[in-house]
């Protein structure tokens, strides 16, 4: 592949296992003119503050930030449907010279008005950042007039990574913990934070810990309530799944209120169970729920084995790329490829740190490509170089996927197939399936010429 | 039930537009080996890039110069430059489409002044062609910037050289890719040449790849947007762009080269239009294949008139848009009752007057610069058979338990979007099918019988 060539500055941002001494630089910012696969902070916030189905999410801004992320997500509400609206100040000509406070004040008031949501999130995005609206001000008034929380987000887009809008987002939703009443939470009890329900994914976790006998006290974000979040100091443990996102209010809980927290991934077998395990050995001075903890792991995996084992069957040897957004969700979907008997050859993510490269260095056969911030040539490049049969992704990087005659799992946050949890294995390794040994690859043309 | 117009302090709620530099990478997407780059912060171009491949299911790169807080404060013109060069050296375009965004817009970048040095300084080494535009959403949707671009590489580009030769400039406007590749079908069955700007028939509707491509291949080649002072004429499609400052009016000015405004050519008559003027340009007669095309098209209206007739529709998309279907559907009987878009040129309820026959007695409620919360308000006082636009119109239709025929851009929630051919007497007789069978299906459902014959 002598055709694709890597930029200088973004060789220090791609390793190859067993090559090179390790030194990966990463959290940087994109390289300009980098075709870099990230967003912004403001996209940062968003994620993390959108299942909250019962507040009002307004952006303030130009129309395109609102646009571009109306009805985005597949989290799932089981009441309020609020979330999945795209309400914009719409900045327009005049609003940029004269300022869009009283725009934003009045959107606001009026929207209230029409939904009476639970609480309100104001996203500043880029503009809002140069043209110095005091959108903190607004906030508090319209607070203050109307009688809920109204919090602003401090998600301009060009402050940072999206990392830095997770951290505004778990700052906003900091305000609201602590601010509702504690009584009748069981000592056993926790919340699940990081879980945003995609496709009800967060129903399934929350019923395990059900059955191990644990109240779960508030969901962070997915099917979120208001209500539900300022009552969440009140639980005895976070569990914190998606490292990234939630880890800043995990530990600003943990200083203020004393909450101790555990970070879990839900995803794959062997992750899943130590999930459910590591929970239950925090409340050891409760036996019943590590027995119970048991006795659900070993029915549910009784129960989907023989099909994953079929599936097995199918698809060892397979070569499989992986790019996500945070490198969590890349060391269980590692192990979770392994344990379908497949081989991951390229490993990546948007925003890991150093440590988190050098766990996934640890975890990754000799050979495999490791990518930080990677663009859309660079993942093209060592696809094809390593022979990868399978890429995981979001949307942007499918159609390189497929135009490549490489089968494609999507593991964003856009999807709409539940992959967390037992039953989510089986539904992953069923996609994987599904697009691995799909028989239209047979009129692929790069899979010919190979 | 009027709305029309709104108060200038509203928020915006599901919008029914886009902003400006959406449009404007489509058009750059639609230039042989051309990289789009928007010069703002990262979040822009990547959330373009994922709404337009979720329409389009396919590779859409589009670079950005990637502001950090001290390129908000101090210009952006370093990072505008340094991004120049990572993309001459990763992709060797032929072309760099620099598109602004309201954050670069706002601290006041002077983006030709910053890119005149970057020539001049002659960092530019492998001489790639540069076309500015300036897109702020602020003012403007992504039709403003589709336009914008257009016209900003006609007038970066274009020249005249007195070359010999009959051409035909085209601007067809924002289509699918499937519309751009039937009108370059027409026009070569004309046997005459053409260009056309943009032609994104196959960058954005291409097959798969046998090895790797940096940049998909296919687009409107450089030199011929060069060679557009030359053509014999310009036929511009869009009655509302051509109330505008347009690629076909620069040429006019500057090259006189004559203009042909003429609107989306959606159904008979504006197919007819279309045809029309290609003739009256090179002399010759509608070839034989589109004559017995549109022959089976009004037969079938024919053969289907009754059970479109006096159906309401409610009809929601770029103002050009709305204006090319209400002309369609009124030839056929269905009403629109309903015309609504999330632009405001200004001209749309003066537009949809010249294609509708009998406006003023149908009752048509005609809406600008509104969003799919107030179209969806008015629609459940109309009560409508169908809605025509989309995808995003699928909420209130669901809500309303009424069909949405998706067509136009985007469709997020189907497969084809690309496909869909929308013009000529080709599409025409595929929306008028659909529309049809709609109709059909939503009566036989339900129906107590059911009946397995029409
Ligand atoms: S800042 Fe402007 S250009 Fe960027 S996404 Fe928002 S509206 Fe579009
Ligand atoms: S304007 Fe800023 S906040 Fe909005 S999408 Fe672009 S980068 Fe993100």
């Amino acid at each position: 592949m002598g055709g694709i060539s890597i930029l200088k500055e973004r060789e220090k941002q791609i390793y190859q296992k067993g090559t090179q001494p390790f030194d990966m630089s990463c959290e940087k910012k994109s390289l300009a003119g980098s075709i870099s696969q990230r967003a912004c902070v403001f996209c940062g916030s968003r994620v993390v503050l959108y299942p909250i189905a019962d507040a009002l999410h307004l952006i303030h801004g130009p129309i395109g930030c609102a646009s571009y992320t109306w009805d985005i997500r597949g989290a799932l509400s089981s009441g309020p449907q609020l979330h999945r609206m795209s309400f914009s100040t719409d900045l327009q000509e005049q609003d940029i010279i004269f300022g869009g406070e009283k725009k934003l004040y009045n959107a606001l008031v009026t929207l209230i008005d029409k939904y009476s949501p639970n609480a309100a999130f104001i996203y500043a995005t880029c503009i809002v950042g140069i043209i110095g609206d005091d959108i903190d001000s607004v906030c508090r008034r319209v607070s203050k007039e109307k009688g809920i929380p109204v919090l602003p987000v401090h998600s301009e887009g060009f402050k940072g990574t999206k990392k830095d809008g997770y951290k505004a987002a778990c700052d906003a939703m900091a305000k609201l913990v602590g601010t509702g009443p504690t009584e009748g939470i069981s000592p056993l009890s926790l919340n699940i934070m990081g879980e945003f329900n995609i496709a009800g994914e967060a129903w399934t976790i929350r019923e395990y810990y059900e059955r191990m006998g644990l109240e779960v006290v508030s969901v962070f974000t997915g099917d979120g309530r208001v209500d539900n979040i300022k009552r969440s100091h009140g639980a005895a443990l976070n569990v914190v799944q998606c490292s990234g996102s939630m880890m800043h209010l995990a530990e600003t809980m943990n200083e203020k209120y004393g909450i101790p927290y555990k970070r879990v991934s839900y995803f794959g077998l062997e992750d899943m169970s130590k999930a459910l395990y590591d929970v239950a050995e925090h409340f050891e001075g409760s036996p019943e729920v590590m027995e119970k903890a048991q006795v659900l792991v070993r029915e549910e995996i009784n129960a989907i084995y023989p099909t994953l084992k079929r599936y097995k069957e199918k698809l060892r040897g397979k070569k499989a790329a992986i790019y996500v957004g945070g490198a969590f969700k890349a060391f269980s979907m590692i192990k979770a490829l392994k344990s379908l008997g497949m081989d991951v050859v390229l490993a990546g993510s948007q925003t890991g740190n150093s440590d988190d490269y050098k766990l996934l260095r640890n975890m990754c056969d000799d050979g495999t490509v490791i990518v930080d911030d990677a663009n859309p040539l660079e993942l093209s490049k060592y696809s094809i170089e390593k022979g990868v049969e399978l890429f995981i992704g979001g949307v942007k990087e499918r159609p390189i996927a497929y135009k490549l005659g490489i089968g494609f799992c999507d593991h964003n946050h856009e999807r709409k197939l539940s992959l967390a949890g037992y039953s989510g294995m089986l539904n992953f390794a069923r996609e994987v399936y599904s697009s691995v040994t799909s028989p239209v690859w047979q009129f692929a043309p790069a899979r010919k010429s190979s | 039930m009027k709305i029309q117009g709104k108060t200038e302090y509203k928020a915006t709620s599901n919008a029914c537009k886009l902003c400006s530099p959406l449009g404007a990478s489509l058009v750059f997407r639609g230039i042989e080996n051309c990289v789009p780059l928007l010069h703002g912060s990262q979040g822009c171009s990547t959330y373009i890039r994922r709404y337009l491949i979720s329409h389009f299911n396919e590779p859409v790169d589009i670079a950005s110069s990637n502001f950090t807080e001290e390129t908000a404060v101090f210009g952006g013109a370093a990072n505008l430059k340094l991004a120049m060069d990572n993309i001459i050296e990763q992709y060797h375009p032929d072309l760099i489409g620099v598109a602004t965004t309201c954050l670069s817009e706002t601290i006041g970048d002077d983006v030709p002044l910053i890119l005149r040095d970057y020539i001049r300084d002659n960092r530019n080494g492998d001489n790639t062609a540069i076309v500015p535009v300036s897109t702020p959403s602020y003012s403007g949707t992504h039709i403003d910037g589709f336009h914008g671009a257009v016209r900003a590489t006609v007038d970066a580009i274009a020249e005249k050289k007195n070359r010999a030769g009959m051409n035909i400039n085209i601007f067809p406007g924002m289509m699918s890719p499937a519309d751009h590749r039937h009108l370059k079908e027409i026009l070569s069955d004309f046997g005459v040449g053409y260009h056309m700007l943009p032609d994104y028939s196959q960058t954005l509707d291409g097959p798969m790849w046998s090895e790797y491509q940096k940049i998909q291949e296919g687009g409107t080649p450089i030199k011929q947007i060069a060679s557009m002072g030359d053509a014999s004429a310009s036929i511009e499609i869009g009655r509302i762009l051509s109330e505008t400052k347009s690629a076909g009016k620069l040429l006019a000015e500057r090259f006189e080269v004559p203009c042909h405004n003429l609107g989306l050519p959606i159904g008979i008559k504006e197919t007819d239009a279309f045809f029309d003027a290609v003739s009256t340009i090179t002399g010759k007669p509608m070839p034989e294949k589109y004559s017995e095309e549109r022959g089976r098209l009004v037969d079938a209206y024919v053969d289907g008139h009754k059970y479109v007739f006096e159906a309401r529709a409610v009809l929601y998309g770029e103002e050009d848009l709305v204006v090319g279907l209400a002309s369609f559907l009124s030839e056929i009987g269905v009403i629109p009752v309903l015309c609504a878009s999330g632009g405001k040129s200004g001209h749309l309820k003066g537009k949809l007057c010249q294609v509708v026959d009998e406006f003023d007695a149908k009752g048509i409620e005609v809406l600008d610069g509104v969003d799919l919360v107030e179209i969806g308000d008015v629609a459940k006082e109309i009560s409508p058979d169908f809605f025509i636009g989309s995808s995003k119109g699928y909420k209130i239709a669901r809500e309303m338990s009424k069909p949405l025929i998706r067509i136009g851009f985007p469709i997020h929630d189907r497969m084809g979007g690309a496909r869909i051919v929308h013009i000529g007497y080709r599409g025409a007789q595929q929306l008028f099918d659909i529309i049809s069978n709609t109709i059909l299906a939503a009566r036989q459902d339900a129906s107590p019988v059911g009946y397995a014959y029409m």
